[in-house]
């Protein structure tokens, strides 16, 4: 049953009206406007819906509102914009790192959490961070490229 | 003039590429007085980056900025009607009349620009739409612009530019779909939202053969915010007002839906002899006669599974009907018109009362359920009284529901003589057909119409003509030695099967180099060696000692369990030639460590683009010869989620190196699909290499090693 929760989306407060176990992939999609989170599989064995859950990357397909309530919630479009790209972005433009791109927001969003962590990772670093999410084009290494070329450059 | 002329009348002149079917200027391009160009090619974009190429070719003939550029989403309204974005055809064929059509635009602007200057035509410069006389006074396209200039008839008189002269075309220019997609901006037909849009899901049926027999839907129809549960004869599904009631609505559907269940599939373990003894349609492609008896002969058989396009995306689609008698549609399919035409005919509308608009979808790699999403979207709509549906498939359904590349099974023979060379050679293969797309058959090929209360048969996948086929694709090897080559499309369809990127070509290409490589240590010679012997053509040539070179082939160091294979084919025989070497790891899996590839694509439009493609189409093909097959019982589809159906990882994926060899002046291909068939002989034949181990069923998996080794 429909219910109010709050919660902060990119650094705004968020209002929503909805049933508590409606993953928050819809709520942020469909209630926020924010299709940066993409869709794969609602299963959580995809990664393309990955968003930054209090900083930590978490399949939005498989967290219910309610687990979001109160918390700190960046999708891809909180980590920059057209004209401030967020220094992953901006790498990966610079590498022309994807294909269809479908896959890319979730990765975005996981490289984001692995650079928090550890600011100068090692390619092996960053496979690791991003083994869960499938990419089906083959743009696997312009992405690893990518992470690498944005953690440089921040160096 | 690039074209001949068939005659002098103006109407029957042969134009280039899509020309010839679009012939009006103003279908391809319109110059605005805001000082942009939209361009509006039929060719639809699949993640390929294929709106880049064709917007560098416009910049460049017309001689504007590439930024000025804008490409107009494809609709049955008014862009040209190019067919299916398929084949690696769209910058042949596309490309071709994009060029033209922009060569003669600027012909017709520098005509008037002259006029109102009073100078020769000749005199006149171009530099991003600017035009300038020598004495200085100037115009340009944007002052001039004027839509009745390009109201007419291509004439194919204007000679485009000399690729010499290219500045636009053959730079790795930056994709135009990627800032949207590194921002996660809406660009996907997943983000589309229209007024009042209601979401939508299907029920599919419980197996292959199964019929709806009993509904008891009262819970679900009295479930808040669901708007319609919607029925026709097997085909079931919900409307709701949020997406994620209509999630779970279509989940409590199922479990109260009753199926007539049979068993329609062939045992998973009994490929083979299903698809030797299916009924079938042969055609002897190539028949040589074999005049020298050979000193040894040699056989063996190869095989690869069905095999699924898994997208990351899922189909979708938006249906809006106005009244009874038009729908709109939008739509990720690879062809609006063909689409247009089978959704007429199961909807029971005129042609013009279908109005369909593409707009991106998640990677595309053959015929995907695009175009059943959008009979989906269009049948749940029919209830939502003029409201816009949004309908997405499951992932369940699109590993399960998809049309599949086909199974397939070749038996090569060969025959060498004293000295090791082939003298004979002989080729047989056996597959459903490899093309199954709307609009192209007496009934529909979208799977909600077979599946109404009066449903239509199911059409019988085909095999696209020769030369490029689809069994037969690259059945026969680009070497010089006498062969047979026999290709059989088996009719019975039990799983449907379709078009999946490379077609044949990837099981064929597998077949002949695994075997080349065979044959090459039966006569004791290094297999790039082997190959270069057997084959005269340059490009080829080029091509296989460039990936040896470049991957260091001669001064490779064996190591326990490491090993380094070669493979080559030219796509199609007629489109990008492709050598590759792999080099990979056996420990208790295998681990592609790396592939070399060369490639020569004729001109390379876009060369980052075209290496993006390369190594793309590189790593999804490893996936397919190292884990890839779709499983299924006697009733259904059992590999349904991405954990029965897996492909590689961060963690598996190869390093891919590509080298492109750079052609002007010839004919540019496409890249999407050349490395396919390449990839999985380099693999299989660098497995033997490290472990003395010929596997010649896909996918490589250690069980399959480990059943060979026996
Ligand atoms: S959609 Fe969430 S993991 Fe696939
Ligand atoms: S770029 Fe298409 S799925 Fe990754």
């Amino acid at each position: 049953m429909a219910e109010r929760f709050k919660l902060t989306v990119n650094g705004a407060a968020a209002d929503i009206e909805a049933d508590g176990n409606a993953p928050l992939v819809y709520v942020l999609r469909n209630d926020l406007g924010l299709k940066g989170a993409r869709f794969g599989c609602g299963e959580d064995q995809c990664g393309a819906c990955h968003v930054l859950l209090d900083g930590h990357a978490v399949p939005a397909c498989d967290t219910p509102l309610w687990a979001a309530a109160g918390k700190h919630v960046v999708t891809v479009e909180g980590l920059g914009t057209r004209g401030r790209p967020h220094r992953l972005q901006q790498a990966f433009l610079e590498e022309q790192a994807g294909q269809c791109g479908f896959c890319l927001s979730g990765i975005l969003i996981a490289a984001a959490a692995l650079l928090e962590r550890t600011p100068s990772p090692t390619e092996a670093d960053v496979r690791s961070a991003l083994e869960r999410h499938l990419c089906r084009c083959g743009a696997q290494n312009r992405t690893i490229r990518a992470v690498l070329r944005a953690a440089k450059e921040s160096a | 003039m690039s074209t001949p002329a068939r005659s002098s009348d103006a109407t029957e002149t042969r134009l280039p590429g899509n020309l010839q079917a679009n012939r009006r200027l103003s279908q391809w391009l319109r110059i605005t007085p805001e000082g942009v160009v939209s361009l509006s090619p039929g060719k639809v974009e699949l993640g390929q980056g294929i709106i880049t190429a064709l917007g560098q070719i416009a910049a460049e003939e017309l001689d504007v900025d590439f930024a000025r550029i804008r490409v107009i989403p494809v609709n049955t309204g008014t862009s040209p009607n190019e067919g299916v974005t398929s084949g690696s055809l769209s910058i042949q064929d596309s490309g071709t009349a994009v060029r033209h059509a922009c060569a003669e635009a600027r012909a017709i602007y520098l005509a008037e620009a002259a006029a109102e200057l009073g100078v020769p035509v000749e005199t006149l410069r171009v530099d991003d739409g600017r035009i300038t006389a020598p004495n200085g006074r100037h115009t340009s396209y944007w002052a001039l612009a004027e839509d009745a200039l390009l109201d007419r008839e291509a004439t194919g008189s204007v000679a485009p530019k000399r690729p010499a002269d290219y500045k636009i075309v053959g730079r790795p220019v930056p994709r135009l779909d990627l800032p949207d997609k590194i921002l996660g901006r809406p660009r996907f037909i997943h983000d589309l939202v229209l007024p009042h849009m209601l979401h939508g899901r299907v029920v599919r049926p419980a197996s292959r053969g199964a019929r709806l027999v009993a509904l008891d839907d009262a819970i679900v129809r009295a479930m808040p915010g669901v708007v319609a549960v919607v029925r026709d004869g097997s085909f079931l599904g919900v409307l709701a007002e949020r997406e994620e009631v209509a999630v779970k609505a279509a989940q409590a559907l199922a479990q109260r839906a009753t199926w007539d269940e049979r068993d329609t599939l062939p045992a998973g373990d009994a490929l083979a002899q299903w698809l030797r003894s299916a009924p079938r349609e042969t055609n002897v492609v190539e028949e040589h006669a074999f005049d020298v008896r050979p000193a040894c002969t040699y056989s063996a058989t190869y095989s690869r599974p069905f095999t699924a396009h898994a997208a990351i995306g899922l189909s979708c689609a938006l249906a809006q009907w106005r009244g009874t008698e038009s729908v709109a549609i939008w739509t990720h399919s690879q062809g609006v018109y063909n689409l247009r035409t089978d959704l007429a005919k199961v909807l029971g509308l005129a042609a013009d009362g279908v109005a369909v608009t593409h707009v991106e979808g998640a990677g595309c790699y053959g015929h995907n359920p695009a175009d059943d999403a959008a009979l989906d979207a269009a049948l749940l709509a029919r209830a939502a009284l003029g409201r816009p549906v949004r309908l997405q498939w499951t992932r369940e359904d699109e590993l399960a529901w998809a049309p599949y590349g086909p199974a397939m099974i070749v038996d090569l023979s060969a025959g060498l003589d004293a000295s090791g060379n082939i003298v004979r050679w002989t080729l047989e293969n056996y597959s459903n057909g490899h093309t199954l797309r709307p609009g192209r058959g007496s009934t529909p090929a979208l799977l909600a119409a077979w599946h109404l209360e009066r449903p239509f048969e199911p059409p019988v996948a085909m095999n696209p003509p020769l030369p490029g086929g689809g069994t037969e694709r690259n059945a026969v090897p680009l070497y010089d030695f006498p062969r047979r080559i026999v290709c059989h499309r088996v009719t019975d369809m039990p799983l449907r099967t379709s078009a999946l990127r490379a077609l044949g070509a990837f099981a064929n290409v597998f077949a002949i180099e695994s075997f080349m490589d065979e044959l090459a240590l039966a006569a004791g010679v290094d297999p790039v060696e082997y190959r270069l012997r057997h084959l005269k053509d340059e490009r080829g040539r080029a091509v296989i000692e460039a990936a040896a070179r470049r991957m260091g082939w001669s001064a490779r160091q064996k190591a326990e369990g490491r090993g380094f294979g070669i493979a080559f084919a030219k796509y199609k025989n007629l489109g990008a030639y492709c050598a590759v070497v792999a080099e990979v790891e056996a420990e208790r899996e295998i681990r592609v460590r790396r592939l070399t590839i060369a490639a020569d694509v004729g001109l390379a439009v876009n060369p980052d683009g075209v290496a993006n493609q390369m190594e793309g189409g590189a790593v999804q093909a490893a996936s397919w010869t190292l884990k890839e097959a779709v499983k299924f019982d006697r009733r259904r589809v059992t590999s349904t989620s991405w954990e029965e159906y897996p492909i590689l990882r961060f963690s598996e994926v190869p390093a891919v190196d590509v080298e492109i060899l750079n052609r002007p002046e010839e004919r540019a291909v496409g890249a999407g699909e050349a490395a396919q068939g390449p990839v999985a002989g380099a693999i299989a034949n660098a497995v033997f290499d490290a472990l003395g181990v010929r596997v010649r069923d896909l996918p490589i998996t250690p069980e399959r090693i480990v059943a060979a080794m026996g």
